[in-house]
């Protein structure tokens, strides 16, 4: 009786599906990051080295104060009476969400109180100074 | 000329399709910047929570207007500020800091007077509303 020869096992990586897994990877890329949405107000953002990173873009509600007063949110401008109601609804849809503000290190300090105590009659506490990174 | 066109298979080649997919990603990889939001985390006091501190537990923190921080009544320079209160924490570690910015004082003043606070480890900061 003769024994069969073992069939010779092929060694090369099987490529066919190659593109599919690429494309996969590619649309899971494109669905996980998010676009920057607004454009803003142009500010000059102060520099501190103590700073901590917001942990997530969708729980973030960004607040443009820009050096001559104005202040934009999702790229309308308000005036600084207005925050209260905007922040609230935007408190009620997400109640996580953390506030960035975004203002030019020139504003005036009477400009970043007043909103302050828009958000806090807002009850939207969690605030983020937005700045850069100094480096020393 | 009258040949009659032979019907050659019409198979679209399939063996670069990794290579335009794998471009593709790369494109998409370096397009998107990921600029994380990096900033100062507060958490403001919730509206009418306002606490009585005993006098001894708090310290004022004046900002004025050309960004000049005193603070308890004595003038600090700014880059001494979390030497100095990191030595005012370790004697009350109930320390609470109130700052209070003038009007007319810079964001930028205010920022940096906070990253100084945070620098020296205070968690407890107390906003207090803009002077006139």
């Amino acid at each position: 009786m003769k024994i069969k020869k073992k069939t010779e096992i092929s060694s090369e990586i099987p490529t066919a599906s190659m593109p599919d897994i690429i494309f996969m990877l590619l649309i899971f890329f494109m669905v996980t990051t998010v676009l920057r949405e607004y454009s803003g107000l142009p500010v000059e953002l102060p520099k501190a080295k103590r700073i901590e990173k917001l942990k997530s873009k969708r729980h973030t509600a960004h607040i443009f104060v820009s050096k001559d007063g104005l202040i934009s949110i999702e790229d309308k401008l308000y005036k600084a009476d207005a925050i209260m109601n905007i922040m609230y609804d935007k408190r009620v849809d997400d109640p996580q969400i953390v506030v960035s503000l975004k203002a030019d290190q020139r504003a005036r300090m009477g400009l970043i109180s007043k909103i302050q105590n828009q958000l806090r009659k807002a009850d939207a506490l969690k605030i983020n100074y937005s700045t850069k990174t100094a480096i020393d | 000329m009258t040949g009659k066109r032979r019907f050659k298979g019409g198979a679209i080649p399939t063996s670069s399709m990794a290579d335009i997919a794998f471009l593709l990603l790369i494109f998409f990889l370096v397009t998107t910047t990921i600029d994380m939001d990096k900033g100062l985390g507060m958490v403001l006091p919730a509206e009418g929570q306002e606490v009585e501190i005993s006098k001894k537990n708090i310290v004022n923190c004046l900002i004025n207007s050309s960004g000049k921080v005193l603070l308890g009544g004595e003038p600090v320079e700014l880059r001494q500020l979390n030497r100095v209160i990191r030595q005012k924490l370790a004697e009350n570690n109930k320390l609470v800091i109130s700052v209070k910015a003038h009007e007319k004082t810079s964001y930028g003043a205010y920022v940096s007077v906070i990253d100084q606070l945070k620098m020296a480890n205070a968690t407890r900061i107390s906003i207090a509303e803009t002077d006139q």
